[in-house]
């Protein structure tokens, strides 16, 4: 059993949470200026590091809050969690 | 002519009774629950004093007291949603009165009075059933008197509060509420209790 710190709850289970992929992705500013392709992009395309990766998660079974988490995708550390609209914080891996 | 309500644990009255004295459980049915959203400072100061009942400032607690409408509890919920629970009947009032306190403030208040219903269990052994199916640290130096948590005991989504050294009150949803029962049942079996 893995511990996720929620920002509001503190460590929970994993299985209280849901995961919400990449986190900063922001919607484009002007959608129906997109050609197919760049929408595309923007709806299918994600990175997919091997190290610190930003993720969204919800506190499905707890606050019910979103929130952004750096995952380490190669050990499944969590380094930082924090709340949706904070900035990315520094992280060390 | 109105039909006389069956609570959710109507049927489980005498099983339950039965768990005594390792686990102590009653349900305390058809209390009033309104779901309250709201985030300014003013309308939760506002709703509070409505209620005679400050709403709890702290992630992860409850606060209680009496006021105009009884004995009220205010669950923390999430930063902006709270759970307000009175004795039964009132819930009209109050929504009344919240939305009142609301005023023009961005938010909602809608009655939930029949989405849960709330089971209290006491007794020495209630942390070590709870721990068979909750991963939540509920030792008193961690889950103090006046923690009031949303998480799983057994699978099942509950509303959990520390009401005393060794009394919880757990909100679960009436359509889980027997699957609990059956499953408090079995937990208890190593506690002495027959199966
Ligand atoms: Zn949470």
């Amino acid at each position: 059993m893995q511990l996720i710190p929620c920002p509001w709850c503190g460590p929970r289970e994993e299985a209280e949470f849901h995961y919400g992929g990449q986190a900063h992705v922001a919607y484009p500013e002007d959608p129906s200026a997109l050609t197919d392709e760049e929408w595309a992009q923007y709806v299918f395309f994600r990175e997919n590091p091997s190290g610190p990766f930003a993720e969204r998660w919800s506190h499905s079974a707890g606050c019910r809050r979103w929130f952004n988490a750096v995952r380490d995708t190669r050990t499944h550390d969590l380094l930082a969690v924090y709340r949706a609209g904070e900035p990315m914080p520094e992280v060390t891996s | 002519m109105t039909a006389e309500p069956t609570s959710p644990l109507a049927g489980w009255t005498d099983r339950l009774a039965a768990l005594a004295p390792a686990l102590i459980v009653a349900e305390r049915p058809y209390r009033s629950q309104l779901t309250v959203r709201v985030s300014d400072p003013d309308a939760v100061a506002a709703m509070g004093s409505a209620l005679g009942v400050a709403f709890p400032p702290v992630p992860c607690t409850f606060s209680a007291g009496s006021g105009p409408f009884g004995d009220v509890e205010v669950l923390w919920l999430g930063p902006d949603e709270f759970l307000v629970v009175a004795p039964p009947g009132l819930q009209t009032e109050i929504e009344e009165v919240l939305r009142g306190a609301l005023g023009s403030h961005r938010g909602s208040v809608v009655d939930t009075s029949a989405q849960r219903t709330t089971v209290v269990l006491e007794g020495p052994h209630v942390r070590d059933v709870l721990a068979h199916g909750c991963s939540v640290d509920l030792h008193p130096s961690s889950a103090p008197t006046g923690t009031c948590v949303q998480t799983l005991l057994a699978r099942t989504g509950i509303v959990l509060q520390v009401t005393g050294a060794d009394t919880f009150t757990v909100l679960v949803r009436s359509s889980f509420a027997e699957y609990l029962a059956a499953w408090l049942s079995d937990a208890c079996v190593e506690y002495g209790v027959a199966s």
